[in-house]
């Protein structure tokens, strides 16, 4: 009891110290005469004072209900500096224009800086953040109204950016939900990302990135990771991107990355790989997919190892006969072989590239002919007699039951 | 009405139609009990309905109809149109292997998959032996000869099934440099068993309007189709007639 009086005459004194100061006029003469280091509350009620500039290190809390508001003009908080932090406050009606990326939230050229709990509907951009060191946004809500790719802004957009924490926010109805570019050694965790219009979550040169125990569901195109290395890929959830060029993960030019754990349901392409290397594909659970990996024939050196691949129309499908990639370990549904010896690992390797895969690699149009009879005839015959399919892509210890994630 | 019920009757009581029920329900009960996934189960089961009910209602059929031949003489000594005695026969034999179909199939469904996929199989299914039976029927008015009948219904059996989608295929290797999408479309509309798989496809993927209302238009067109032409190549057959039937016979 004791120390919590004391906890509470200490912050009752620490806050009059740094002055917690209500605002209920208007925010930017507020800002403009605080010093650095003190407390804004934001009273409840809709400010509309179109662009707000904030440079000074600054706490800005926002009351239950406290708006602000950009009238479809403007932007409407504008950061740069260092150690500041935004809570608690509901952007809306962010301004769109074709020339510049405006944003609900801007932070350019800061440092430190926290953006939490808020609330931003109907933006352009919603969190845009450049040339910006360790900064954290957390546990935002952000939902846009999707027009088309080009009227449509990203909900959290890193452009040359360090150590950033993005994290427990819930992105809906942006064109993609978090985009990064030039971004490294920063983490994405549980996050979720569903109804985008184009990527859930999109990296471009990021290199030795995290991003664990998001959910990417339902996105115009799914995940796309292109020309960066050592990405670490966990735990997470890529769930019904479905359309003719959605996949769960597009890796383009990737290297030297891990992609672990992660759950791949319901997607047109789970996994769809180009020019990728060295990336280690273990424990994951493929289910109900279209193609549940395509790999193409210029990756190499990647390793799929213990993944369960269930219900799947096509498990692997490639685009070549030349095959560097490992498959071992791996559960597959559609294998018939069997275990003499009774060690769980089947006795004869599978093939998991099907003749009419291959077939469909080379003419989509052959799609409508799908689980028909002449189908599954030529398939037989091909498992029989080789001739299309990559005789050395092949699971030489495949299990017998699924693996347990 | 009353032929119809006659001739029910006789399929009834040949127990082929009774075996037929039989089948169709342990293949699919066993199915729903091997597979612990009912999609999975629902998938090996189309592949049972596209080739086992063509092909069952196409011989039933065709032998049905060379059966019944000469009740069908009796019948016209009878004042009764030589459509309507056909229409009966069509319909004996349609609604026996429907009735066959629904029980084997539809019980199984209604406990282990009783949604939206499982009732479309079941409608597929239905419109494949409505379908395959008026073929059927065409193909016995082609010939007198049995032999050359079921030969004829067999033969239309395997095009449908196997021929037609290998055809297909080559054509879509053959001009894969062209858009070839809607010709597609038009092409696999024009085989029932095609129009029946991708109707299930487009199901079990996406709950899609469209591509349900234009896998059913052909199906029907198909239907009506068909009815047309083997009426009118009945009426063009010279032996059925009350007159002369007895000098041709």
């Amino acid at each position: 009891m004791r120390l919590f009086f004391t906890y509470l005459f200490l912050l009752v004194f620490a806050s009059s110290r740094a002055g917690i100061t209500p605002v209920s006029g208007k925010l930017q003469k507020a800002i403009d005469s605080a010093k650095p280091g003190d407390t804004l509350l934001l009273k409840k009620g809709v400010y509309r004072e179109g662009t707000i500039r904030l440079t000074k290190s600054l706490t800005l809390l926002g009351e239950k209900g406290a708006t602000l508001d950009g009238e479809n003009k403007y932007e409407i908080l504008h950061i740069s500096g260092h150690d500041i932090v935004v809570s608690n406050i509901q952007f809306q009606y962010a301004g769109y224009s074709a020339l510049d990326d405006y944003a609900a939230i801007k932070l350019i050229d800061a440092n430190r800086v926290i953006l939490e709990n808020n609330t931003v509907l109907h933006a352009y951009f919603a969190i845009h953040i450049s040339n910006t060191y360790n900064s954290i946004v957390r546990n935002n809500i952000i939902s846009g109204k999707p027009k088309s790719e080009q009227l449509t802004g990203n909900g959290i957009h890193l452009w040359k950016c360090q150590n950033a924490l993005i994290e427990k926010n819930k992105i809906t109805g942006h064109r993609d939900g978090i985009y990064f570019e030039f971004v490294t050694e920063s983490t994405i965790r549980d996050n979720t990302s569903e109804k985008n219009i184009r990527y859930g979550l999109h990296f471009m040169f990021s290199h030795n990135d995290k991003y664990f125990s998001n959910i990417f569901r339902n996105n115009g195109a799914g995940v796309a990771v292109m020309y960066s290395k050592k990405v670490v890929m966990h735990k997470n959830l890529f769930e019904e991107n479905w359309g003719a060029s959605a996949y769960g993960i597009l890796l383009k030019e990737i290297s030297d990355s891990e992609i672990e754990q992660n759950y791949f349901i319901k997607n047109t392409v789970g996994i769809f790989m180009e020019g990728s290397s060295r990336i280690k594909i273990g424990n994951n659970q493929f289910s109900n997919n279209g193609w549940a990996v395509r790999v193409q024939a210029s990756c190499d050196d990647n390793e799929f190892y213990q993944n369960n691949f269930q219900g799947n129309s096509f498990d692997i499908a490639t685009n070549g006969r030349l095959v560097l990639n490992s498959f071992t370990g791996n559960y597959w549904d559609k294998y018939e072989g069997y275990d003499l010896n009774r060690d769980g690992i089947g006795d004869v390797p599978f093939h998991p590239v099907s003749m009419y895969a291959m077939m469909v690699e080379q003419n989509p149009t052959t799609l409508i002919l799908m689980r028909s009879f002449i189908v599954s005839l030529l398939d037989k015959a091909e498992k029989a007699m080789p001739a299309l399919t990559p005789i050395d892509l092949n699971d030489s210890k495949p299990h017998m039951k699924p693996h347990k994630l | 009405m009353q032929v119809t019920r006659y001739v029910l009757y006789d399929i009834l009581k040949s127990k082929v139609i009774l075996a037929y029920t039989l089948f169709l329900f342990l293949v699919s009960f066993s199915l729903f009990q091997l597979e612990e996934d009912g999609g999975k189960a629902i998938l090996s089961l189309l592949t049972i309905v596209l080739l086992v009910t063509p092909l069952i209602s196409m011989v039933f059929s065709t032998i049905h109809y060379y059966n019944s031949y000469e009740f069908m003489e009796l019948m016209l000594s009878q004042p009764l149109g030589r459509t309507r005695i056909l229409l009966s026969e069509y319909a004996g034999a349609a609604l026996s292997l429907l009735a066959a179909f629904l029980l084997g199939v539809g019980i199984p469904i209604l406990f282990f998959a009783a949604d939206s996929t499982g009732f479309a199989l079941l409608f597929t299914g239905t419109a494949l032996t409505l379908i395959f039976t008026s073929i059927a029927f065409l193909a016995a008015v082609c010939s007198r000869d049995k032999a050359r009948g079921i030969g004829i219904a067999l033969l239309i059996w395997f095009y449908f099934a196997l021929i037609y989608d290998g055809l297909l295929m080559m054509l879509l290797f053959s001009f894969s440099d062209y858009p070839m999408e809607k010709f597609t479309l038009l092409l696999s509309a024009l085989n029932p068993v095609d129009l029946a798989r991708i109707f299930i496809m487009l199901q079990l993927d996406v709950k899609c309007p469209h591509g349900l209302y234009w896998c059913c238009l052909p199906g029907f067109l198909w239907q009506h189709c068909w009815h047309r032409v083997y009426s009118r190549h009945y009426a063009n057959l010279d032996i059925h007639s009350p007159i002369s039937g007895s000098t041709s016979l």
